[in-house]
């Protein structure tokens, strides 16, 4: 049945080739756990992307409770966590998550370096995964902010302090960051609008053209 | 096990484990997200709660409007409704009738139209409907005006929720 709904589509608009462009390539013996199970080393990088995508999807689940206003967000986180059903199981995702990605992003950034597999003709990936790397510390600073606890609010004053401590545009930066003179409302809101549609936007664009760039130049040879 | 009369080949095997293993792994992922979301639809409803309209010698035979306030917990905030309920005497029996026209929502008033000064009249299609909530025939409406459940304590009228009178 599946396979007859696949072949009528297919028939009329030529998908076969665009699914093997993307999941039909050769994993070199090297890279392989089945063949040295030391390989697993070589997975970090997808287990990064995989748990990018967990924190993305929980992500839009949460929103459908949240509210980013200084009265209302921390009812509503609470709300979330304790009255809707799962609503612990998927903020916990989210939270948990945040950790699990920077772990498994470093633990790829050490693979990739000890390998030496950001050298020629591989830079430009290495600093793509060096903005990738910016993004996620990012989105785990702006998301600190959200559930407006005293955690959040005392972390975010921290961030803001540090911020204003750039020579020369510090303080012009603080506010801007801020939105303000005071972390309140208008943080909130900003902070929010960063997490949950710049730097998504951001990440996943340089996410592709990381991954095109590993597809183009192929992984890098056995040690 | 020889390499011979495999019903199912290695190849097979293989898709059926990890399509079955990789399904069950989505499911635990994407399951909780999914109960997550359609929570609203599966939360008991809160009606059933009586709320003070009004003093019962307040009533007389001819419907008036009274304001309803209660309360309704909305998410992570308890809003305070306010609804108008025509209510009048019916010989002892209390009648009291939500004003949502059963057309298509509208508000209707009691005497609103000077032609029928007895019925409730619907400006936004020209409804009509008879003292007791009755629709008039050959008028928009489709059913009675919806009626509250009613009770009496020491002299103040309590009402639920507007049901369909049938």
């Amino acid at each position: 049945m599946l396979q007859r709904i696949y072949d009528w589509i297919d028939d009329r608009i030529d998908i076969t080739p665009i699914w093997r462009d993307i999941a039909d390539h050769e994993v070199p013996e090297h890279v392989n756990p089945g063949h040295h199970f030391s390989a697993f080393v070589y997975c970090f990088g997808g287990l990064t992307f995989f748990t990018v995508v967990i924190q993305i999807l929980s992500g839009m689940f949460l929103t459908m409770y949240y509210v980013p206003d200084i009265v209302n967000a921390h009812a509503s986180v609470e709300y979330l966590q304790s009255e809707v059903a799962f609503g612990m199981i998927v903020r916990g995702m989210h939270h948990w998550g945040a950790s699990v990605v920077i772990v498994m992003m470093f633990l790829h950034t050490l693979r990739v370096f000890f390998t030496g597999s950001y050298k020629k003709p591989r830079e430009i990936n290495w600093v793509v995964g060096v903005l990738i790397f910016f993004v996620i510390l990012a989105l785990g600073l702006t998301g600190y902010l959200l559930p407006w606890d005293m955690k959040a609010y005392f972390a975010t004053q921290v961030t803001l302090e540090i911020v204003a401590s750039v020579p020369v545009v510090g303080d012009t930066l603080e506010t801007l960051i801020a939105g303000g003179e005071v972390i309140g409302a208008q943080t909130l809101t900003r902070f929010f609008a960063i997490h949950v549609f710049f730097l998504p936007g951001a990440l996943l664009g340089l996410i592709a053209v990381h991954f095109i760039m590993i597809r183009r130049q192929g992984i890098s040879g056995p040690l | 096990m020889s390499e011979k009369n495999h019903n199912v080949s290695r190849r097979q095997f293989l898709t059926y484990t990890l399509m079955g293993v990789g399904g069950f792994m989505g499911a635990a992922m994407v399951m909780p997200m999914v109960r997550f979301a359609v929570d609203p639809i599966l939360q008991a409803d809160a009606a059933g709660d009586m709320n003070e309209l009004t003093a019962l010698s307040d009533l007389t035979e001819e419907p008036q409007a009274f304001s309803l306030t209660y309360e309704v917990e909305d998410g992570w905030v308890t809003q305070t409704m306010e609804d108008t309920v025509w209510a009048y005497l019916s010989g002892d029996e209390v009648v009291a009738l939500s004003p949502t026209c059963t057309h298509l929502g509208c508000t209707v008033n009691f005497g609103g139209d000077e032609n029928n000064p007895d019925q409730f009249f619907c400006p936004c299609h020209f409804g009509r409907f008879e003292i007791d909530g009755t629709n008039v025939p050959g008028t928009p409406p489709t059913e009675p005006l919806h009626r509250y459940d009613t009770e009496i304590r020491d002299g103040v009228i309590y009402v639920g929720r507007p049901q369909p009178q049938q």
